[in-house]
C-alpha cells in the first residue's frame, strides 16, 4: 500500500465517522443549537468526501451553499428566537419516537439493500478533475436547463414569500392568523405592553 | 487526495523554477523514495506561507499603529525597537501570557471552538495566493472559488462565539457580523465572477497570467474599474474594517462577539482579522492589479537586455521581482485600508445593509452583464 492510498483510506474513515456520528448527534442531541452546529460539521465532512472523489468544484459548492448559506440561516433563525422556554410536553412522545425510529430504520434497510444489490462498476469512470467546472456548466445549460430554471422560479417564490412575511406592516390583515394588524405594535403583536398587575 | 491538489501546469504556464523537483531530487540522492521525499516537501511551503502570513500581520499591526498616530498627529510606538517595530511582538507576547478566561455561564466547548473556526478558513485561503508563476502552495483548479467558499465558513465561527459567550452584546455582535458577511459575500462573488469570465479560468495563476500581456496597461483594473471598487468595498466589509466595523462597534456593543474573550483566544480573533486584511489586499492585487507582474513585463526587459527568459539568473530575478511586486501592491492597499479606518466614520447597520443589498448588488449584476456583453463584442480586449 502506497502512502497516497493509505492517506486516502484514513481520510475516508475519519470523514465517514464524522458524517455518521455527526448526523446521529444532529438528530439525538437535546440542545437545538448544538444540533445546528453539528449539521455544519456534517456538511463539511460531506464536502471532504467529495474532495476525496476528486470533485473539488462540487466540494467547494457544497461548502458555499450548505455551510455558508443554509446552515448560517438555520443558526440565524435559532438565535433570533433564542427563547429558553420549557415546551409543553407532547402526548405519547415515546410512541412517536418509536414510530419515527421505525420509519428511519426501514429507510436505512431499504438503502442498504440497494447498495449491496446494485452491481457497481468498480473502479468508476475516471475523474475529470479541473474540467469538471466547465462540464457542470455545460450540462446545467443544455440537458438540465428546465430543472435549473424551475429551481430558480422556486427560489423566487420563496423570496417573495419571505418578503410578504417580513413586511407585514404593509398588510391590513395578518397572513398567519387573519387578525387585523395593529401597525404600531408589529414587533410584539400579541403581547400586551403594560402587564396588568392588579389581577392575580 | 494527492491528485486533487496536484499542481496542474496549463498551456499558459512556462515551467520555470521548480523548487519541488530539485528538493525531491536531492533527497532521492540521499536514498529516500520519491513518496517520502514528496511527504517531506509538503509541509515546507505551508510553513513558509504561514510564517509569511504571521510576519505580514506583525508588519500590518505596526503600520496600523504608526499610520494612525500620524493621522492623529501623535508619534506612536517608539521605544520597542527602532521606530517601535517590535511593538506588535510585545503585544503578541502580552496576549500569549495573559490568563485564559472562560466565563462561568459560558458554553466552554463552543467558546473555544469559535475563534478557531474564524481563523482556520482564513489561513487555509492562503493556499491559492500566488507570489509568482510557480510560487504558490497549490495551483488548485477551482482557485478563487475555494477562497469564496472558505470565507463563507467564518460567519459560523462568529455566530458560535457570539452565542457561547452568553452575553447580549456578544450575541448581537455575532448576528451583526454574520449578517454583514453574508450580505457582502454576494456582490463580492459577482465581482470575482466578472474577472473569471474575462480570464476563462478560476485559477489564480491563470488570472494573473492573463493580465500580464502588456504590463501595466493590461491589468484588470482598467477593464473592471467598477468591479474593482465593488470588490474593495466588499473586502473591507468582510474584514470588518472601518467604515464597516459594526460587529465590534465600541460605542454600541462594547466589543461585539469578542467582548468576553481574553488572552490567546482574543489573539486568534485579532490575528484572524489582520490575516484576512492582508489576504484580501493580496487578492485585490491578484485579481485587479496584475499580481506578481512588473508594470513593464519582465520578459520584455530581458529581451531588451539580450538575456534568455529561461536563464537561471533571470529566473531567480523574475521570481524575486514577482514576490516584491505582489507584496508591494498588497501593502499599498493595506495602507489605503488603514488610512480609511482612521479617517472615516462608521456607517449605521441599516445604511450598511442598504448599501450591500440595494446598491452594490444591482451594480455588481449590471457589471457582470456588461462584462459579458463586452466579452462577446470585443473578444480581443475582454478575453473572448
Amino acid at each position: 500500500m502506497t502512502i497516497a492510498t493509505s492517506t486516502e483510506l484514513i481520510c475516508f474513515l475519519v470523514l465517514g465517522a464524522v458524517v455518521v456520528l455527526g448526523s446521529l448527534g444532529v438528530v439525538l442531541l437535546g440542545n437545538i443549537v448544538y444540533s445546528a452546529f453539528l449539521l455544519g460539521g456534517v456538511f463539511m465532512a460531506v464536502a471532504g468526501l467529495y474532495l476525496l472523489l476528486n470533485a473539488s468544484f462540487v466540494a467547494a459548492a457544497q461548502v458555499l451553499v450548505y455551510v455558508g448559506a443554509v446552515n448560517v440561516l438555520i443558526l440565524f433563525a435559532i438565535m433570533l428566537v433564542n427563547k429558553r422556554e420549557d415546551l409543553k410536553p407532547i402526548e405519547g412522545l415515546p410512541i412517536r419516537r418509536l414510530l419515527s425510529g421505525g420509519v428511519c430504520a426501514g429507510l436505512f434497510v431499504l438503502f442498504f439493500r440497494v447498495v449491496i444489490t446494485t452491481p457497481w462498476a468498480v473502479p468508476g469512470p475516471a475523474a475529470i478533475g479541473v474540467g469538471a467546472t466547465e462540464r457542470i456548466g455545460e450540462h446545467l445549460f443544455t440537458d438540465y436547463l428546465l430543472p435549473f430554471e424551475l429551481a430558480s422560479v422556486l427560489l423566487l417564490m420563496a423570496m417573495i414569500g419571505a418578503i410578504v412575511l417580513a413586511r407585514r406592516d404593509v398588510l391590513e390583515v395578518d397572513v398567519g392568523t387573519g387578525d387585523a394588524v395593529n401597525q404600531g405594535l408589529i414587533e410584539k403583536a400579541r403581547t400586551p405592553l403594560l402587564v396588568d398587575k392588579s389581577t392575580p | 487526495m494527492v491528485t486533487t491538489f496536484a499542481t496542474e501546469t496549463s498551456g499558459l504556464v512556462s515551467s520555470g523554477l521548480d523548487l519541488e523537483l530539485s528538493f525531491s531530487q536531492s533527497l532521492q540522492g540521499l536514498g529516500l523514495s520519491p513518496q517520502v521525499a514528496h511527504l517531506l516537501w509538503l509541509p515546507l511551503p505551508m510553513l513558509l506561507v504561514l510564517t509569511a502570513a504571521m510576519v505580514g500581520v506583525l508588519v500590518t499591526v505596526w503600520l496600523e499603529r504608526k499610520i494612525s498616530a500620524a493621522v492623529q498627529q501623535r508619534i506612536g510606538p517608539e521605544y520597542a525597537g527602532a521606530l517601535g517595530v517590535l511593538q506588535p511582538m510585545a503585544d503578541g507576547l502580552k496576549l500569549l501570557v495573559k490568563e485564559d478566561v472562560i466565563p462561568v455561564r459560558a458554553d466552554g466547548l463552543l467558546f473555544t471552538l469559535g475563534p478557531v473556526l474564524v481563523l482556520v478558513p482564513v489561513i487555509l485561503s492562503w493556499l491559492i495566493v500566488p507570489f509568482g508563476q510557480n510560487l504558490l502552495i497549490s495551483n488548485v483548479g477551482i482557485g478563487i472559488f475555494l477562497w469564496i467558499s472558505l470565507s463563507s465558513i467564518q460567519p459560523i465561527g462568529l455566530l458560535m462565539s457570539g452565542y457561547a459567550s452568553n452575553n447580549k452584546y456578544s450575541l448581537l455582535g455575532g448576528l451583526r457580523a454574520a449578517a454583514q458577511s453574508i450580505s457582502y459575500e454576494i456582490p463580492l462573488a459577482l465581482a470575482v465572477l466578472a474577472v473569471v469570465m474575462m480570464s476563462n479560468s478560476l485559477s489564480t495563476v491563470d488570472i494573473v497570467a492573463q493580465q500580464n500581456g502588456a504590463g501595466l496597461l493590461s491589468w484588470n483594473v482598467w477593464r473592471q474599474p467598477v468591479g474593482f471598487l465593488i470588490f474593495w468595498i466588499c473586502a473591507l466589509a468582510e474584514c470588518e474594517r472601518l467604515p464597516f466595523d459594526l460587529p465590534e462597534a465600541e460605542e454600541e456593543l462594547v466589543a461585539g462577539y469578542q467582548t468576553e474573550y481574553a488572552g490567546m483566544k482574543f489573539a486568534l480573533f485579532y490575528l484572524g482579522s489582520y490575516i484576512n486584511l492582508v489576504l484580501s489586499s493580496l487578492l485585490v492585487a491578484v485579481l485587479y492589479l496584475g499580481g506578481w507582474g512588473f508594470p513593464i513585463p519582465v520578459e520584455w526587459l530581458a529581451g531588451w537586455l539580450g538575456q534568455s527568459v529561461d536563464a537561471p539568473l533571470v529566473q531567480v530575478i523574475t521570481g524575486s521581482v514577482g514576490i516584491v511586486m505582489t507584496v508591494l501592491k498588497a501593502y499599498l492597499l493595506v495602507f489605503l485600508a488603514i488610512l480609511l479606518r482612521w479617517t472615516t466614520p462608521r456607517v449605521r447597520i441599516d445604511q450598511l445593509l442598504d448599501l450591500g443589498w440595494k446598491f452594490l448588488l444591482p451594480i455588481a449584476l449590471g457589471n457582470l452583464l456588461i462584462t459579458a456583453a463586452l466579452k462577446l463584442a470585443f473578444p480581443v480586449a475582454f478575453g473572448g
